[in-house]
């Protein structure tokens, strides 16, 4: 680095924060030469680069319900789950940008026995919102509500494998599993299992008293949010207050933001997203997650119980053709394997399925199948496009001889009757911060969301193993193999990895890298963006 | 007994029985439908596990005659129940609560709504009619009949796109609480008016100028007209009274609209209406809150329709003194 790099380097610095004015900062730029608008969007850069505190910061999202309610439990929609995350509540871990799990509530956390058993000690001097410590009890009362026999959290399937949970003296929590699971750490995060204060073992969500860094001001279901932020945080956040509107219409979302009312809007529409992105101060949020598009087939339905027949179908789609057409290139197209490629553990298997039809013809002869006819569910409940998806999948398969029946399915009871139902549908899926996390609860035998049925004997062994292996080139080689058998093997077609767009103006800053685990930079928009 | 009163009476005890049968028609149907509450609230979440658990703490798994006949007992006592959505903590969100402010905005917008659109539809009607066929006529007809024949949603965006976004002289939002003073809910709410406005004008403007001309042509306007009355007077003072009956149906009609039908405007401006309130209460299956927004609905509907009917007999001595 030469002097004057260095020199401009403490000068962004001092910019950033607040030290360097304007005009001295563009005179010392402009003495090397530099021309006064280069000057300026430099001054501009370095400014809003350093994070500082204060502004309010309004965001607008394309979920929430006039039923949606304070109670953890029932927290499912892009409107609710960041509140657990970086709102009112606060997890024991956070998920960083790196897809790391560092300690949040909790100070440290532990292993031992095999990963069977974790200790977590709290962090001490924690408050809630009404001022009442944070103890090692009041954990417990949140794990207990949520994985307890009559909760109807989805947090309990995430937890299925905890046997219990205890306190430790004032500040130390254990928690034992039936298995070892070296990731177990990271399963915390789930934003359902956001702290509260807990009166004889029970915990109270009522008022949203937690100890996330913004104090709820106002809820009216489905319409806003407001909250303030909570002085006493034990973690950073910038924002002085935070609103979030629920604004289900895309073109008033657009609106929304078009006219200034927030600075964020999500679930940005693809058809019009170029007019958006040339808009003034704004810069697009794209991050391509660990979300897909898939379409399970039931193994243990015909035809789909036949290997060729599931391989024939892999290779009669044109999973790009779905990208450029579904999702207008935010996406990247899938390849049979459930981890999204910037998971950890994540590989890519040979060969990658691309569009072939003849590859499909010969499989379909070899098995006996040719002339192939199947049926596909199909609705937008699944995901916005699905029916479209379905009807360019049936034309793609055509070339193949297969031919794709769309049955049109209603949205209303998708989930209840459709999928996990029908031998071939459609699904979407959300983000999962590790490879076990996800892979447990979709393809392993027995879990109660394995839509494609398959019960691979290799995999669920490997699957268990590497969950409790500690050596991490084990660790890999296993998972690789998971996910080798997966492609190969498995019943669910990963049609494509959706990207998160949404628009976000040039007047919030934030750090480089956005989390991919969930949309809102992975729910933790609002702690760690700041008012540039 | 009098005419006005027996019509009354009359049509409230009808009114009683409708809102019954409706409330049995709407609750056979949400339970026909598909899905319950505890899978639509969990979505892909739901296992058949929590999905119990949901409805025993909502008490979803008791049989559906014994709800209904729970439901109807405690409305004749006047107690509209609790949303599911909340029940099994601690604070239970009861339905007169949840709706309470909703029917208000939905209110102040319709009567915002009307408080411009009736005067201006019937000035606009009877101008018509006074003026028929002239230029002015041909024109009020095409723009009202081009605004109500565009979707409510695209003159709302089209309104949005000029006023909020080109000209930031109204907001595209109108996020209003309870706490908003009354000048910046009536400015928040300017927009959603405007749009409604628009939308209904035709229908009430059309009817007015019809139900004038087809009294234009009757004997006693050509006596009238004979005995040199202005054109002008004659309509307000001979053609008018004898147009209220029609008119005001038709007045009725479009104020029903705006409190039950305006749910599209309400989701386009994001204003927390009560129509957008059913509709998602709909879609989870919240029965209590359904019941309650569509026992609203009917009884806007039948209250409405009783005062077109009362307004219809004042005006027609014929039918205010029988014989």
């Amino acid at each position: 680095m030469t002097e004057f790099e260095m020199k401009l380097k403490a000068a962004e610095k001092a910019v950033g924060l607040g030290k360097l004015s304007r005009r001295d900062f563009i005179q010392f730029v402009m003495a090397t030469g530099a021309t006064l608008a280069v000057a300026q969007a430099m001054f501009t850069r370095a400014a809003r680069a350093e994070p500082k505190k204060g502004g309010t910061f309004k965001a607008a999202v394309g979920h929430g319900q006039t039923t949606d309610s304070l109670d953890p439990a029932t927290w499912s929609n892009g409107f609710t789950f960041a509140w657990g995350k970086s709102v009112m509540g606060a997890p024991l871990v956070q998920i960083s940008p790196k897809n790391e799990v560092v300690p949040h509530v909790a100070e440290s956390f532990e292993p031992s026995d095999g990963a069977k058993k974790w200790v977590f000690k709290i962090k001490k001097g924690i408050t809630f919102h009404n001022g009442k410590t944070l103890t090692a009890d009041d954990v417990v009362a949140t794990i207990n509500y949520h994985i307890g026999p009559d909760s109807k959290s989805p947090a309990k399937s995430v937890l299925s494998e905890l046997v219990s949970v205890k306190a430790d003296g004032p500040d130390t929590v254990i928690f034992e599993m039936k298995g070892g699971n070296a990731d177990f750490p990271y399963l915390l995060s789930d934003y359902h299992l956001a702290m509260y204060p807990s009166e004889g073992g029970k915990i109270q969500w009522d008022k949203g008293i937690g100890a996330g860094p913004y104090v709820l001001k106002s809820f009216e279901p489905g319409v806003k949010m407001t909250a303030e932020r909570n002085p006493n945080y034990f973690g950073t956040t910038y924002f002085d207050a935070v609103e979030l509107l629920s604004i289900i219409d895309v073109a008033a979302r657009t609106n929304a933001y078009l006219s200034g009312e927030v600075h964020f809007i999500d679930r940005a529409d693809l058809k019009t997203i170029d007019m958006l992105k040339n808009a003034p101060d704004t810069a697009l949020y794209n991050v391509s997650g660990t979300a897909l598009y898939s379409a399970p087939m039931l193994v243990d339905q015909a035809p789909f119980d036949k290997l060729e027949v599931r391989q024939a179908l892999k290779w009669a789609i044109n999973r790009k053709e779905l990208v450029d057409k579904i999702l207008y290139g935010y996406g990247s197209p899938g390849n049979d394997n459930m981890l999204a490629p910037s998971l950890k553990y994540a590989i890519q298997p040979e060969p990658v399925y691309s569009y072939d039809p003849d590859k499909a013809k010969a499989l379909l002869k070899k098995a006996g199948m040719e002339n192939l006819k199947v049926d596909l569910s199909a609705s937008d409940a699944a995901f916005p496009g699905g029916v479209d998806a379905a009807l360019l999948m049936a034309d793609q398969a055509k070339a193949a001889g297969i031919e794709i029946n769309v049955v049109r399915e209603p949205n209303d009871s998708y989930w209840d009757n459709v999928w996990l139902k029908k031998p071939w549908s459609l699904c979407y899926w959300g983000g999962r911060p590790t490879a076990d996390s996800f892979l447990s609860i979709s393809m392993a035998a027995g879990a109660p969301w394995n839509d494609t049925h398959w019960k691979n004997p290799r995999f669920n062994e490997l699957l268990v193993a590497a969950r409790a292996e500690t050596d991490e080139a084990k660790r890999q080689a296993m998972y690789a193999e998971c996910q080798q058998l997966m492609h190969d093997d498995g019943g669910q077609t990963v049609l494509l990895f959706n990207n998160y767009v949404g628009a976000l103006s040039n007047a919030i800053g934030h750090e480089e890298a956005f989390n991919t685990d969930f949309d809102h930079d992975g729910g933790y928009m609002y702690e760690r963006w700041w008012m540039a | 007994m009098h005419p006005v009163l027996k019509t009354v009476l009359q049509r409230l005890g009808l009114g009683l029985l409708t809102l019954f049968v409706v409330s049995v028609v709407i609750f056979a149907s949400l339970e026909m439908l598909p899905g319950g509450f505890a899978e639509a609230i969990l979505g892909q979440g739901a296992t058949p596990e929590t999905v119990a658990a949901f409805n025993h703490q909502v008490g979803l798994d008791r049989p559906a005659t014994v709800r209904y006949l729970e439901w109807i007992w405690n409305i004749l006592h006047g107690d509209f129940g609790y949303s599911y959505a909340g029940l099994g903590g601690n604070i239970k969100r009861s339905v007169s609560e949840l709706i309470a402010p909703r029917l208000y905005n939905t209110f102040f917008l319709a009567i915002m709504t009307a408080v411009v659109a009736v005067p201006l539809s019937l000035f606009l009607g009877i101008m018509a009619a006074l003026y028929r066929n002239s230029w002015y006529d041909r024109i009020v007809n095409t723009i009202t009949l081009t605004t109500i024949a565009t979707p409510e949603f695209f003159i709302a965006y089209l309104l949005m796109f000029f006023f909020a976004i080109k000209h930031r002289w109204f907001y595209s939002l109108s996020t209003v609480s309870e706490n908003t003073p009354l000048l910046e809910h009536m400015y928040r709410a300017a927009l959603p008016a405007l749009t409604l406005t628009l939308v209904i004008v035709a229908h009430m403007m059309r009817m007015t100028r019809a139900s004038l001309i087809n009294l234009l042509a009757s004997p006693y306007m050509e006596m009238a007209q004979l005995k040199g009355v202005p054109r002008r007077e004659a309509i307000v003072k001979h053609a008018l009274p004898n147009a209220w009956a029609p008119i005001a149906t038709v007045i009725a009609f479009n104020l029903a609209y705006l409190v039950v039908g305006v749910v599209v405007v309400e989701v386009v401006y994001v204003y927390p209406g009560i129509g957008q309130l059913m509709v998602d209460s709909v879609s989870s299956r919240d029965m209590p809150v359904v019941q309650a927004c569509a026992l609203i609905f009917a009884a806007t509907y039948i209250l409405l329709n009783l005062s077109a009917d009362i307004v219809s007999i004042v005006t027609n001595p014929r039918l205010l003194h029988p014989k």
